[in-house]
């Protein structure tokens, strides 16, 4: 019977761990964001020198707000406004980064930041996120009721 | 279903999924084996995962099996040309259970011919380890998963086994429109998993392999709908098995938890 016990100890443990991890890491993002966008200016030469292959679509951005609204307003907000769990991305940072910079973000994540590596989006929809990232402005509406 | 790529649980998020393989039986009654998952994201490198098995045999019984807690880490901060991921299970289940979820050693249809009552009178304590290689090309994941099992209670030798898949979205851009019917939230592939013998006998003698179609329908509300119909390779696997399975996606469930056991709004 006691060897029953430990499994489900160790299992529990573990849970209690998992939740402490999640709360520590976002503790530490709302206390300091710079890493957030100190990110971008890692972003290599070659690949912050890419350009946006549907820059000139003009239904991308409209396919990337979808896709935000799906995969990224949880912790951002809705508009772009950020919130406990990730940082605006109405900044001068990430607004005034290149195409190529975002993109590489977003297909690296900022992992130890608890951002998720979104390579698992086909590269057209990486793309159209950026798209859509570069038409945020502070002045933009909310984009649709949250659901 | 079998293969995992190198993608984890989104931070905070808990998928909870409902799975289950229906089984063709040679020499015994065929069976429905179902499985609940609670999948959380404990952080962006690390999601951890528990696994309730029970399982159903026509003409004989409905039985619990038992449970798995699965881990997985991402082991680089950023994407590389393939991305490794370790994966280390603990399993506590009985020998009557059939949810085939990989396939090691030398498991064979036989293995699941023995009548429940019988069957479940064994317990396994085992450790699996995998390395989930995973890499994304032309809107294509490939992914490659070898295994090795420990059975620690009662001890055995080292098991060993593969599971191979590629998959694909059925459209790589996101169209404009909100839509549950949208090409790209259908994604295709196929998977191909088996045994490898173990430290004793390694190779494939005595080994059961199974290749399957896989397809996927994600809606934006957060629910997803796995099928996949596999066929046996040869005389020491099923026929035939029928995997399906539905999950939903809670996003901020941990944040969500934390306020509920703090006390706070």
């Amino acid at each position: 019977m006691k060897a029953a016990f430990l499994p489900l100890g160790v299992l529990l443990l573990g849970a209690v761990v998992a939740l402490a991890q999640a709360d520590r890491s976002k503790a530490r993002n709302a206390a300091d964001s710079r890493f957030d966008y100190a990110e971008l200016a890692k972003a290599p030469d070659k690949a912050r020198g890419r350009r946006n292959p549907l820059a000139g679509d003009e239904t991308a951005a409209a396919g990337g707000r979808k896709l935000f609204e799906q995969h990224c307003a949880e912790c951002h907000g809705l508009t772009g406004e950020g919130g406990k769990k990730a940082p605006s991305l109405i900044v001068p940072e990430v607004q005034g980064a290149t195409a190529g910079a975002l993109f590489w973000v977003l297909t690296n994540g900022v992992v130890r930041r608890g951002m998720p590596v979104w390579s698992k989006l086909p590269e057209a929809q990486r793309w159209q996120l950026v798209r859509y990232l570069e038409t945020l402005k502070l002045d933009t509406p909310p984009a649709t009721e949250a659901k | 279903m079998v293969t995992y790529d190198h993608y984890l649980e989104e931070p905070g998020s808990l998928d909870v999924e409902y799975f289950s393989t229906l089984g063709a039986q040679r020499a015994g009654h065929d069976f429905h084996a179902g499985w609940l998952e609670f999948e959380y994201g404990a952080t962006a490198w690390w999601t951890t995962e528990l696994y309730l098995d029970g399982q159903t045999t026509f003409h004989d019984s409905t039985v619990f099996t038992g449970f798995r807690w699965e881990n997985r880490f991402r082991l680089l901060q950023r994407e590389h040309f393939i991305n490794p991921v370790l994966y280390i299970e603990y399993e506590q289940i009985s020998e009557a259970d059939k949810i085939v979820k990989e396939v090691e050693g030398h498991d064979v249809e036989a293995d699941h011919a023995v009548p429940n009552a019988n069957a479940r009178q064994g317990h396994n304590h085992e450790l699996e380890l995998k390395l989930l290689l995973s890499k994304n090309f032309s809107g294509w994941n490939v992914a490659v998963n070898p295994l090795a099992t420990k059975p620690l209670l009662p001890s055995g030798p080292w098991e060993f086994g593969y599971a191979v898949g590629a998959s694909r979205p059925l459209a790589l851009k996101a169209s404009a429109q909100k839509c549950n019917f949208c090409r790209e939230n259908f994604s295709a592939g196929a998977e191909m998993y088996g045994g490898l013998g173990d430290t004793i006998s390694p190779g494939l003698h005595e080994t059961s392999h199974y290749l399957a179609a896989v397809a996927a329908w994600n809606l934006p509300s957060g629910w997803t709908f796995r099928v996949s119909p596999g066929f046996g390779l040869n005389d020491n696997s099923h026929r035939w098995l029928m995997r399906w399975g539905v999950a939903r996606e809670f996003p901020g469930f941990g944040e969500a938890l934390g306020k509920l056991l703090r006390g706070r709004q």
